[in-house]
């Protein structure tokens, strides 16, 4: 009686096992069949679109880089693979710093990354480069501060209460820095619980380099992807930020704004003016970012402009680039690399990661200086 | 082979082919398993050598960790103090489904149950960390409130409670969920090859079934459950992603169950800060890979010792 009890249920236990193994194995082939299938049954409708003139571009390339760019990585493959149908283009989201390490050993041909090249990364060699890679800005989005608090529909912060909150220094809804700046709202002496990325990420670099910038008395760190203060939550991911901030009452956290959905979110003091996050104000603070002249031609690096006097621009805004060799071992590779490079940065290809992944497209100086850098590539 | 006289010439059984592959392709899985082991720890070694003489700024991009050990001490904290917590909650019950399906269930409920239990192990642990974080820990919430008014006294449960009760003590009650299974499957077996006689005698004596268990099936099974144990707190020190998604960490030791700043793992810790580091940073993070390494190799080393010492442990 006893070993009927234990065999079968060991049995049941192995089945599940292998049935598990079985199911995982299905799933990523499904997973595989349909990334093959975006890539070969475009060649319907595509001659015309011809957004980059010569004659059609083959091969493969493989990036890795940056999750933000994640997205509007996604509808550039789409689109370049419909013009360019003897064309494949990979991207692994796997992080702006394992994108870049991937880019110089080699290993990729382009990386997607939240921050530039650093001086350390540029005084080394790169794998797959004749010299040295270059940064071309690609992909513009607002950081939106989102928000629970009931019966609060519209909040307006500044940066240096901003920097109050999420060092930890304002702890109340209804401390009067706040209510200084809201007078019109019924705001709750609840705690502030301010959440943050816990995991390194592009987008705490952004914000906490518009606090320090901004506020820099308030804020003392330099920027960094850690969040430096232990007060308050830690999320991993946007869509852990996102989690926690709807779940916890009194939660304030930053996420970028395409994941913001239905949460409330915060006006950003500028001038004397409050503005949200958009499309708009992120491309026109793009447009009007300082271009870092100390670096060699087309690595193109800019500055946004963390304190804008003119409610046109939100301050908090992250520009992402795309590296890629400013001349390859490999000619063929340069030429796919150019062309995917001058896709993206035209202003079909900006428009078509602004309708996938609610980017803010290039326009402007900055478009015209990311395509005059894309159209050197070799 | 049938010529019968006395002379004990030996017999040798004629070497078949199948002996030779079976015997070489078991000395080469076990050969593969060894080297695979020693290629981990080389690789964690020497990736970790440039860590332990890191800047400041190179730990982490804040700078505010003077050295690597300042780093991983609080992290190694973090990943003990939660994979105890989860014992914690883990042991009583599987040790009570466990011996519900051996002993006290009709057959067809303990088979059922048990498949049930089963069925736990094989949920992938990202299930698990989407669970915590949308399901388990607003609901378990307004618990922590409760315990924060009436025991705010004791430290465990002082302080501001988490807004969205994504603490240590969530984690502790998820990774539980996640190694009931293991500990209950092995301890069930354990059980159930209590000598039949052993519990027959009990009864005899006049026993009660709780008393027979308490007489001959705890003793006998003794070491086996702390066996199991020990693996179930080997997954639980190094489970990643549930934690990774459920906490809301930070890089501290503290004895606090309900606050929203919690000590972080090891292995949560690598899970969130790989993918953006670069250079050193890197190092850094493989070397606390090294210091969980040394931890989970430690915990095995001291069950094998237990169970060896104790005698018993059979087919476990």
């Amino acid at each position: 009686m006893r070993a009927l009890h234990s065999d079968p249920r060991r049995i049941t236990l192995k089945h599940l096992r292998s049935g598990l193994v079985i199911g995982t194995a299905l799933t990523a082939m499904i997973a595989l069949t349909s990334c093959a299938s975006n890539e070969a049954p475009a060649s319907g409708g595509s001659g015309s679109a011809g957004a980059s003139g010569g004659a059609a571009i083959t091969g493969t390339l493989n990036g890795v880089g940056s999750s933000a760019q994640s997205n509007a990585q996604t509808a550039w493959t789409k689109g370049f693979q419909e013009t360019n149908t003897g064309a494949t283009i990979n991207y692994d989201p796997a992080g702006s710093g394992a994108g870049r390490e991937a880019f110089i050993s080699g290993g990729a041909d382009f990386a997607g990354s939240d921050s530039a090249l650093k001086s350390e990364e540029l005084s080394g060699s790169f794998g797959a480069c004749d010299g040295k890679g270059i940064d071309i800005p690609v992909y513009v989005s607002p950081i939106a501060l989102v928000y629970n608090l009931d019966g609060v529909d519209t909040l307006n912060l500044d940066a240096s209460t901003l920097a109050k909150i999420f060092s930890g220094k304002i702890t109340k809804w209804n401390d009067s820095a706040i209510t200084a700046l809201n007078p019109d709202a019924k705001l709750p002496s609840s705690t502030i619980t301010p959440v943050y990325r816990s995991d390194s990420s592009g987008t705490t670099t952004n914000f906490t380099d518009y606090l320090h910038t901004a506020a820099p008395s308030d804020w003392s760190n330099e920027p960094g992807d850690a969040f430096p203060y232990k007060t308050g939550e830690g999320a991993a991911k946007g869509s852990g930020i996102v989690a926690a901030v709807t779940a916890g009452a009194g939660s304030i956290g930053y996420v970028d704004n395409s994941s913001a959905g239905d949460l409330s979110v915060a006006g950003v003091q500028v001038g004397s003016d409050y503005v949200k996050p958009s499309a708009e104000v992120a491309s026109a603070a793009a447009e009007a970012a300082e271009v870092d002249t100390t670096r060699e031609d087309n690595d193109t690096v800019v500055t946004i402009d963390r304190k804008p006097t003119e409610a046109t621009q939100y301050p908090i805004t992250l520009v992402s680039y795309l590296i890629t060799c400013q001349t390859y071992k490999d000619s063929a590779k340069g030429t796919e690399v150019a062309a995917y490079a001058k896709y993206i940065t035209s202003t079909e290809g900006q428009q078509a990661a602004a309708d996938s992944a609610k980017s803010a497209p290039l326009t402007g100086t900055i478009a015209s200086a990311a395509q005059a850098a894309a159209a050197t590539i070799k | 082979m049938t010529a019968s006289t006395a002379a004990p010439a030996r017999l040798r059984a004629p070497r078949r082919p199948g002996d030779t592959i079976f015997s070489g392709a078991a000395l080469v899985g076990g050969l593969v398993i060894l080297a695979a082991l020693a290629a981990v720890a080389v690789f964690l070694i020497a990736q970790s050598i440039p860590a332990f003489s890191a800047e400041p700024r190179q730990i982490t991009s804040t700078g505010e960790y003077a050295n690597f050990w300042a780093y991983v001490v609080p992290l190694a904290f973090g990943t003990i103090w939660a994979a105890l917590l989860a014992l914690v909650f883990a042991v009583p019950f599987s040790i009570a489904i466990a011996l519900f399906t051996s002993h006290y269930a009709p057959r067809r409920i303990a088979r059922g149950l048990g498949s049930a239990v089963d069925l736990l192990a094989a949920v992938p642990s990202v299930v698990y960390g989407a669970w915590g974080i949308y399901v388990f820990a607003p609901f378990v919430r307004p618990f922590y409130v409760f315990l924060n008014d009436a025991l705010g006294w004791i430290p465990l449960f002082s302080g501001n409670v988490s807004a969205s009760g994504r603490t240590i003590l969530t984690v502790a009650m998820v990774l539980a969920v996640m190694i009931i299974p293991i500990v209950t499957a092995l301890s069930r077996e354990i059980f159930l090859q209590t000598p039949r006689l052993n519990e027959e005698a009990a009864l005899a004596l006049g026993a009660t079934r709780w008393e027979m268990i308490q007489m001959a099936v705890l003793p006998f099974g003794k070491a086996g459950v702390v066996s199991a144990i020990m693996l179930g707190l080997g997954r639980a020190l190094g489970e990643t992603l549930a934690v990774a998604m459920i906490l809301s960490p930070s890089v501290i030791v503290g004895f606090f169950l309900l606050r929203t700043e919690n000590p972080t793992t090891v292995a949560a810790n690598i899970a969130l800060q790989f993918p953006e580091s670069y250079g050193v940073t890197l190092n850094v993070l493989i070397a606390t890979g090294l210091i969980l390494f040394v931890i989970t190799f430690a915990v095995n080393a001291a069950s094998r010792a237990i169970v060896g010492r104790r005698g018993g442990g059979k087919g476990v």
